[in-house]
């Protein structure tokens, strides 16, 4: 055994290893040749099952559609692992209807992602007898299946779902029942509606604007006001139901909206055109009434652009597992979540969630709590040992006796908080509000002063028109649009780059904020990544390939990514014999070499000697071959790529400050990133860091909260832009504004700096149309504006506000270097 | 000239028959995914596989 050892180090970057071929199934290199048939590849036997499946039913067109689209079988499933859907309280939660021989479920599949997929999934039929029809709706990435109760059942249809790769995403969540359907269907009713009658008053109104009655001996104008005034009732009644809503709400509540002199002008049109049909001295003014509405209602509807596979207020539920093993006396049962009892006791085996406070009873637990808290290293725990809700067991299987219910565990406590109670996307401070009050004030002053100027001076006629010249002319419709269309187009455009938005408003937010809060682990580092370095005298080719051999075997996160880092070109070789220890260590024989790899507790409960300046190291594994110390790979969190160039620039016009629940170790390194004003804590608990923003808000800051996992919930929640971080769209992200995808994160202060320079383009709009406003105000208090030209004008200045706000929007997206095609 | 009495019940006849078109095909859940459709037509096989059996036949809407 080496005394003093003459550390050398060596810097594995994780790399690919060098493929023999990629498996025809899903495209993945193959590392075994265990998953052979004939000329075709497997990269496992999963992928060559399903393979084989597929063509025996005549479904190969789906490699046709799209080769090498399936999707890789990480673990083989059971149908006993689904046992529990048929357990008739859960299958009743999650089957949409049945009517006693048919059922109807529809479930969230990640796994779709191309035309094959769909094609696949809506040929479920050919693969087992008793699934008929099967819809997939692809942006939802949901199918819908239908199937015979007498035939099969619900477990049935779910294992062979998730043996084709299509595992549906079955969480406790997903048994809150349906979701309210959004307000999507009655919005287009409502926009159809005005355009219809927008098109066909139109057409009555053109023949008179060009003065079809005076050469016509019939006097046409009173029955085409009586058509136009059918017509406009029910886009009155019906599309602009909205309106009149948000304006009582205005008048209940005191407070001044947009919508309030929208209703005002609307109000005035139609008082103004109903008083010339009954009066028979002309047609009214139903087309500008309905174009109007018409526009108003293209803008909310491009507002209304929402990312539907995307969910912004996801909770614990979604992360919980729908079921657990129950043990119950002898026998194990699958349980649902919601059946649970505090002293049950539980079977978690490698890679389940506790579902809540528990202490264990057998086995040894080796928790990574790394999406509670941000903690990355794992925590070894006996029998006696408290484990808390939200860790993951690696390695052997556990039993644990639960000591809290699920919904009071330390993790799930976190959204009994007030910061959860409240909802705060109804806030009325945005930059269109602010301007509305000033607006609605000025227009009130100006057409009750022209009223009272031209009542004064004799005219009551001239008074009244101007009156209502005044509340048409300066209804607000081009101001209206300026923020959908600025806000909408910035939101479009951001999505395209895998940054989205959960409304319009984040964008204003991002525009303000000051203070840009960071989580550590997942955030600024890659969760998965880890920089891999080897201390002592170099290893060999062959003792290389051995080490990548073993860990290969292993269930331990640590060896696995050293496994990942040192992969290359090495195939694996043949294990004689393997002994794994759980989160202790492993001995294992290959070819010609007996190689121990494990922590230095191990080693030295082994009565091997460990180095002293090795031994302290955390995250590190040793390694002996043959009896012969050969020294330890360390692994240590990498910077995402591009990460400290991120702070750097945000470091001039923001206060930065780091959040981690991990411990002190690399105060030094963050120290050196931040700079010396920064704010850096550590060991901070999902409490402490909701606190840490509350504090700094009401110290007056805006806040913005980066991070990701469960453990950054209440600080996101409580930020006033809270930014998720997720490796993969659509994988789980706790409630938050903006989910963004984990490359992005370096692009922050690029998409700051857009959100600003959009706000400025709805300043520019507003300002557009204001000078039109003002421009139709003089003219109209004057009593002079013939109608007419107020109703050539409405149309003109929306469409020249829109064009405004889209194109400026997109030009700012170029010169910030966000527009074009997605990655 | 009066045939315009005539013409204009015809044409706001013809019109409400596509705006309930419009409405019927709204109430119908046409316009909730645009996306799948589109890829749907695009991946048929024209090989003489039978159609999927809608199993419900009592209730063939949701």
């Amino acid at each position: 055994m080496a005394k003093s050892l003459p550390v050398n180090l060596v810097t594995f970057a994780p790399s690919p290893p060098l493929a023999v071929s990629a498996c025809i199934h899903c495209g993945l290199p193959c590392l075994t040749t265990a998953a052979t048939k004939g000329d075709k590849h497997f990269c496992c036997t999963g992928c060559q099952t399903v393979y084989e499946i597929l063509t025996e039913n005549g479904l190969t067109h789906f490699y046709e559609l799209n080769e090498k689209a399936g999707v890789q079988i990480k673990r083989p499933s059971r149908r006993e692992q689904f046992l529990f859907l048929d357990e008739p309280v859960i299958r009743e939660k999650l089957v949409d209807f049945r009517d006693g021989e048919t059922s109807r479920v529809t479930f969230t599949v990640p796994g779709i992602h191309c035309i094959a997929c769909v094609w696949l999934l809506e040929n479920l039929f050919h693969l087992k007898p008793g699934i008929g029809r099967s819809t997939v709706n692809f942006p939802k990435k949901e199918v819908a299946i239908q199937f015979a109760d007498a035939k099969i059942s619900l477990s049935e249809v779910v294992t062979l779902m998730a043996m084709l790769g299509y595992e549906p995403t079955l969480s406790f969540g997903s048994l809150e029942g349906a979701k309210p359907k959004p307000a999507f269907r009655k919005l287009i009713l409502q926009l159809g509606l005005a355009g219809f009658s927008f098109g066909n008053i139109m057409l009555f109104s053109i023949c008179l604007y060009n003065g079809l009655d005076s050469w016509s001996v019939l006097n046409l104008k009173p029955l085409f006001g009586y058509i136009s005034l059918a017509l406009a009732a029910p886009v009155v009644v019906y599309s602009a139901s909205d309106y009149w809503r948000s304006a009582r709400t205005c008048f209940r509540q005191r407070v001044l909206t947009i919508e309030l002199p929208i209703a005002v002008g609307i109000v005035a049109i139609l008082a103004q055109s109903c008083y010339e049909v009954f009066s028979k001295t002309g047609a009214g003014y139903f087309d500008s009434l309905c174009g109007l509405i018409f526009f108003l209602l293209i803008g909310r509807w491009f507002q209304q652009k929402s990312y539907e596979r995307l969910s912004f207020d996801r909770d614990y539920k979604a992360f919980f597992p729908l079921s657990v093993v129950r043990k119950n006396g002898d026998r194990d049962e699958t349980v649902p979540l919601s059946a649970l009892n505090v002293g049950d006791r539980l079977l978690l085996r490698n890679g389940e969630l506790i579902p809540a406070d528990a202490c264990i009873v057998s086995g040894k637990g080796v928790i990574d709590y790394s999406f509670v808290t941000g903690e990355s290293e794992l925590v070894e725990k006996g029998a006696g040992d408290l484990v808390y809700a939200g860790g993951q067991q690696t390695g052997i299987a556990i039993e644990v006796q639960m000591t809290k219910p699920v919904s009071q565990s330390y993790l799930t406590s976190l959204w009994s908080h007030e910061t959860f109670a409240k909802d705060r996307t109804d806030t009325f401070d945005t930059v269109l509000n602010r301007f509305t009050k000033r607006f609605t004030i000025t227009v009130s002053v100006v057409a009750l002063g022209a009223a009272a100027w031209w009542w004064a001076h004799g005219q009551p006629a001239v008074a009244l028109k101007a009156f209502t010249s005044v509340l048409i002319v300066a209804c607000p419709c081009a101001l209206a649009l300026s923020a959908p269309f600025a806000l909408g187009t910035a939101q479009r455009l951001l999505g395209r780059q895998q940054v989205f938005l959960k409304n319009q408003h984040t964008i204003e937010m991002l525009a303000k904020v000051n203070t840009v809060v960071f989580d550590k682990t997942g955030t600024l580092t890659a969760s998965g990544a880890a920089k891999v370095e080897f201390h002592g005298k170099p290893l060999s080719e062959a003792e290389e390939r051995g080490i990548y051999s073993i860990t290969r075997q292993s269930t331990h996160p640590l060896p696995i990514r050293i496994g990942e880092a040192i992969a290359r070109r090495h195939t694996p070789e043949t294990i004689l014999s393997f002994v794994e220890t759980p989160g202790k260590g492993m001995e294992a024989r290959v070819t010609g070499q007996t190689i121990w790899m494990g922590s230095a507790n191990w080693f030295v409960s082994r009565s091997a000697t460990v180095p002293a300046e090795l031994q302290s190291r955390g995250n590190s594994v040793h390694v002996a071959i043959n009896g012969q110390y050969r020294g330890s790979f360390t692994l240590e969190t990498a910077l995402r790529p591009d990460a400290d160039k991120l702070i750097t620039s945000l470091t001039t016009n923001y206060t930065l400050a780091l959040l981690s629940g991990d411990n002190e170790r690399e105060r030094v390194r963050f120290g050196e990133l931040f700079g010396a004003n920064a704010n850096l804590n550590f060991n901070q608990s999902p409490l402490n860091k909701l606190g840490f923003i509350h504090d700094l808000q009401k110290s007056g800051k805006t806040v913005m909260m980066v991070g990701d996992g469960l453990n950054d919930a209440g600080a996101l929640k409580q930020s006033d832009a809270g930014v998720a971080v997720v490796e993969n769209i659509g994988a789980f992200s706790p409630a938050s504004d903006v989910i963004i995808e984990a490359g992005n994160v370096p692009r922050l202060s690029q998409i700051m700096a857009f959100s600003k320079d959009a706000v400025r383009v709805v300043w520019l709009s507003i300002i557009l149309s204001s000078v039109y406003n003002f421009v139709g105000l003089g003219i109209a208090a004057s009593g002079r504006l013939a109608p007419v030209v107020c109703a050539v004008l409405m149309p003109i200045s929306s469409i020249t506000v829109v064009a405004f706000a889209c194109s400026a929007t997109h030009w700012l997206g170029r010169r910030h270097k966000l527009g074009g095609a997605p990655k | 000239m009066s045939t315009i009495y005539l013409m204009i019940p015809v044409t706001l006849l013809i019109a409400s028959g596509f705006l309930i078109a419009y409405i019927w095909s709204v109430r119908d859940g046409q316009f909730e995914d645009t996306t799948t459709p589109a890829m749907r037509m695009l991946s048929d096989d024209n090989s003489s596989s039978p159609a999927a059996p809608d199993l419900n036949t009592k209730n063939k809407r949701n």
